[in-house]
């Protein structure tokens, strides 16, 4: 009996040592809510034990209930016939239990019926789930269209939506993706037109949409007759009714449990969210920050579920007269996943955090402006705090969904001929975690996105500090070579801007990105090792293996590997 | 609206049962078994919410166990019981099916009107399958056993489908029945997060008695009353509050007397061999089917 919580140290590590004392005390309104709700808590202490004992759930539920439907679920998939989407019959349960289990809502406020939490242990509940059946994620993690609707929608629109979500009884979709809008969402066609009396209508197609079939949808339309680009772009919430038709079910890779639906809307009537044309560039964008990091927590679980697997048949499979666990080789290679899963979730749970604060500040000052309060402070510091969202976010996606098809890609190669059959869980593995560094934004969108900050050195002030800082015994070799990675970033970044050329800073931006997240993950890692000693071991490997790979991002750069693009039509037959 | 009381039971994990759970003499050691709720007792708390989904009403878990037993109460809360009582006291240990069956049925009298008396088929620790039944006699009211499924339900009736033998029947009640539910017979919702953390401050008399005990500030009286206040407060049932004949309870109730514990090592003796022939499987079933293994 498995709880995907209390058997993972490594997330206990995080857990109990994540710092949500601000975050609570912002969402809690300093605890004022538990006169009024009997499961608010009374004070920062109550409040993680209250985490602790939903996460135990959840893990709970993971470990022995949805695990053991996955291989079922991914073989069974979400059907489809006359126009009708069934998920399998796994999944259907799997969704009875976590709504009566109360946590189809858990960030949305206690007044909607929600659970009010943080947005990192939400996140930390979506990270135990995907271990356990990645495909329930896409269905389990829209939970927070929810949340763009508390946001930015009317209050009307909150009490019509926001109660079903979180009692489970409906879930939700984002319907962004039409056949010539993938990555570039400014390209939306699909129409929404009023009628004489105001009220709009939504007409078009919408592609691969995940849960398309869900009850709610939230909708990004051209509001905007004659326009083109992204402000012509609104956001829209409507019901599931008669007028919105499910054309097809993808038939996928992975993932199998989720379905992925092509949308026809048929004068479907819906309500606009918030103001007009900030559809994509406000409203989109903030729902981007949480639903990257869903696909990043997803990715992370599978990894775990994946590295679990290996260990596993590492320590069972026999050959040359031992176990594999015991050739050189084979237990290198176990490390090698080991330290890239801890490293993930470093930066996973720093990131998640840094959102998390982010959007709270941003509700207080709007709260504190109300009120007509100075915000000044507060302000500032909301500005710095999202800087580092806008880097770390894509750069936990890219990173997060990239490493989880490499974990279970040497899963599978520690499984041998075997991993490659169906009957060994790994195969599904891998072909869930396909679609994780493609979907909510390709990896290559990512490193655009992340490369922003990193061409600016955002983070310049936060690595200053840390270069000041004295660590102690081995550690301070570590520190040392994180000085050295820092130098060989300086240096490339400059010879990159020194050349003045957008192409090559595009494509040079990988590397750019690459070896900012040795140095903010370094670090991460530097401080866990002072607080735990097992944590040297995974900040030794992982720094020393980054100056390595640093060196190598810095000759691609500085050795003019790129040089080549410009004659890419003859080298291309 | 049909009130139901259920019967629930903390139980030794005996699943786990590793070298050191087995004393010298063959009885349980129970300290060093993982104490769990009875998996057939959740499933009849199951029941009992499934019926309040249908129709509403109360659903109260009773446990006659020691002050420890009160995890398994905080968990029927969790699950949606409106309410749980710990009916404990130092008269009622080392009780045999009867004796407990007598302490329950005058909780259960105590506590008022009810319905429905749901209990698990049997407990993983004693696997007698008796307090149920004994429990419906002593109250005086029909019982069905080895339920699989309620079928219809009527104001002052209830049809349930039984397990028998090679098949089920179809038995009808009248109201107030008892019955005893099977392991399969329905999923066990899980813990609702909200309830879970409403709850998970529930304490049941001895446990505010002990935080008393180290604490000088604190008077039980205050506090009894600002627990209940909360309703987080578990009450707890004694002899005194039942007052029931003691001389039923507990060990002096119980006729039930171990005569002889006897270890049983399972181990192979005298293996045969069977060549790998289509003849020598038969012959291996032919031995399977004289010792009763098979058929």
């Amino acid at each position: 009996m498995p709880n995907y919580f209390l058997d993972n140290p490594d997330v206990l590590f995080h857990f109990r040592n994540l710092d949500l004392k601000e975050i609570t005390a912002l969402a809690e309104d300093n605890y004022a809510q538990a006169s009024q709700f009997n499961y608010a808590p009374t004070d920062y202490e109550d409040a993680m034990k209250n985490y602790e004992k939903v996460l135990e759930v959840v893990g709970d539920l993971s470990g022995n209930y949805i695990a053991s439907r996955s291989a079922d679920v991914d073989h069974e998939g979400a059907q489809f016939s006359e126009g009708h989407v069934q998920y399998a019959h796994g999944t259907q349960l799997n969704i009875k239990e976590l709504s009566q289990a109360d946590l189809m809502g858990m960030i949305l406020p206690r007044k909607y019926g929600g659970l009010n939490f943080p947005f990192t242990i939400y996140m930390m509940s979506v990270e135990l789930l995907s271990r356990a059946d990645a495909s329930l994620m896409n269905i389990f993690g829209l939970q927070d269209i929810g949340d763009t609707i508390r946001k930015f929608g009317s209050e009307d629109q909150r009490q019509e939506f926001l109660p079903k979500i979180a009692a489970g009884e409906h879930t939700g979709a984002m319907a962004l993706t039409e056949p010539d809008a993938g990555s570039d969402l400014q390209a939306v066609k699909l129409q929404a037109y009023q009628d004489d009396e105001g009220k709009w209508f939504l007409r078009g197609v919408k592609r691969f949409i995940t849960n398309g079939n869900a009850q709610v949808l939230l909708v990004l339309a051209r509001s905007e007759a004659g326009t083109r680009d992204g402000r012509g772009l609104s956001l829209f919430v409507c019901h599931h009714d008669g007028t919105v038709k499910v054309r097809r079910i993808e038939n996928k890779l992975g993932i199998h449990g989720s379905p992925t639906c092509e949308l026809q809307f048929n004068d479907t009537p819906a309500q606009l969210i918030g103001t007009r044309r900030f559809g994509l560039i406000k409203y989109v964008l903030d729902l981007m920050y949480r639903a990257r990091m869903g696909v990043s927590a997803q990715a992370l679980g599978i990894s775990q579920a994946a590295y679990e697997e290996a260990l596993k048949y590492a320590r069972e499979r026999r050959q040359f007269g031992k176990t594999i666990y015991e050739i050189p080789v084979i237990a290198n290679m176990l490390l090698d996943m080991r330290v890239l899963l801890e490293s993930n979730r470093s930066l996973f749970y720093s990131a998640t955090k840094c959102v998390d604060e982010k959007e709270k500040l941003e509700e207080f000052i709007e709260k504190r402006k109300a009120e007509k309060q100075p915000v000044s402070e507060e302000t500032a510091r909301l500005k710095q705090i999202t800087k580092a969202a806008n880097l770390l976010t894509p750069m936990t996606k890219y990173l997060l969904a990239e490493a989880s098809n490499k974990i279970t890609y040497d899963a599978l190669q520690i499984h041998g001929g075997t991993g490659y059959m169906k009957e060994f869980h790994v195969e599904q593995l891998a072909r869930d975690a396909r679609i994780t560094n493609i979907y909510e934004g390709t990896s290559q969108m990512q490193i655009v996105a992340a490369s922003g900050g990193v061409v600016k050195d955002v983070l310049v002030e936060y690595f200053a500090l840390k270069e000041k800082r004295e660590y102690k015994g081995g550690l301070s070799r570590l520190a040392t070579i994180l000085k050295d990675i820092r130098a060989l970033f300086l240096d490339s970044l400059k010879y990159v801007l020194d050349k003045k050329d957008t192409m090559f800073q595009d494509v040079a931006a990988k590397d750019l990105v690459e070896m900012y997240s040795y140095l903010y993950i370094g670090y991460l890692l530097l401080d866990e090792a002072e607080i735990n000693e097992r944590k040297v071991f995974i900040a030794n490997r992982y720094i020393v293996n980054a100056l390595a790979s640093a060196q190598k991002n810095a000759a691609a750069i500085k050795g003019e590997l790129f040089g080549d693009l410009l004659h890419a039509d003859k080298i291309l037959l | 609206m049909h009130n139901s009381i259920v019967l629930v039971k903390q139980v030794p994990d005996t699943s786990n049962i590793s070298g050191q759970v087995m004393k010298e003499d063959g009885t349980v050691n129970r300290s060093k078994l993982p104490a769990i709720f009875n998996f057939e007792d959740k499933v009849a708390l199951e029941f009992a919410l499934q019926i309040k989904d249908r129709t509403g009403g109360k659903v109260t878990a009773i446990t006659m166990g020691p002050p420890r037993a009160s995890d398994i109460l905080r968990e029927c809360l969790y699950m949606g019981a409106d309410d749980a009582y710990l009916i404990t006291d130092r008269k009622f240990a080392g009780a045999d099916t009867l004796a407990t069956s007598y302490v329950l049925s005058e909780a259960v009298k105590k506590i008022g009107s009810f319905d429905f008396v749901f209990a698990g088929r049997q407990a993983i620790d004693g696997d007698t399958a008796q307090v149920g039944p004994q429990t419906a006699e002593k109250l005086g009211i029909p019982q069905i056993t080895y339920a699989e499924e309620i079928l219809d339900l009527e104001k002052e009736c209830v049809r349930v489908k039984r397990k028998i033998d090679g098949g089920f029947e179809i038995v009808e009640s009248k109201l107030p029945v008892l019955i005893t539910v099977l392991k399969d017979a329905a999923d066990p919702r899980p813990l609702s997060a909200k309830r879970l953390m409403a709850y998970k401050g529930a304490k049941s008399l001895l446990e505010l008695e002990k935080l008393v005990e180290g604490n000088p500030l604190l008077y039980i009286d205050k506090l009894m009353y600002e627990y209940k206040n909360r309703s987080l407060f578990i009450p707890t049932l004694t002899a005194d509050d039942l007052q029931i004949d003691i001389s039923r309870c507990g060990i002096k109730g119980s006729p039930t007397k171990v005569y002889e514990v006897e270890s049983v090592v399972l181990a192979g003796s005298n293996p045969m061999r069977f060549e790998n022939s289509k003849n020598g499987m038969s012959q291996l079933i032919d031995i399977l089917l004289e010792d009763r293994i098979l058929g």
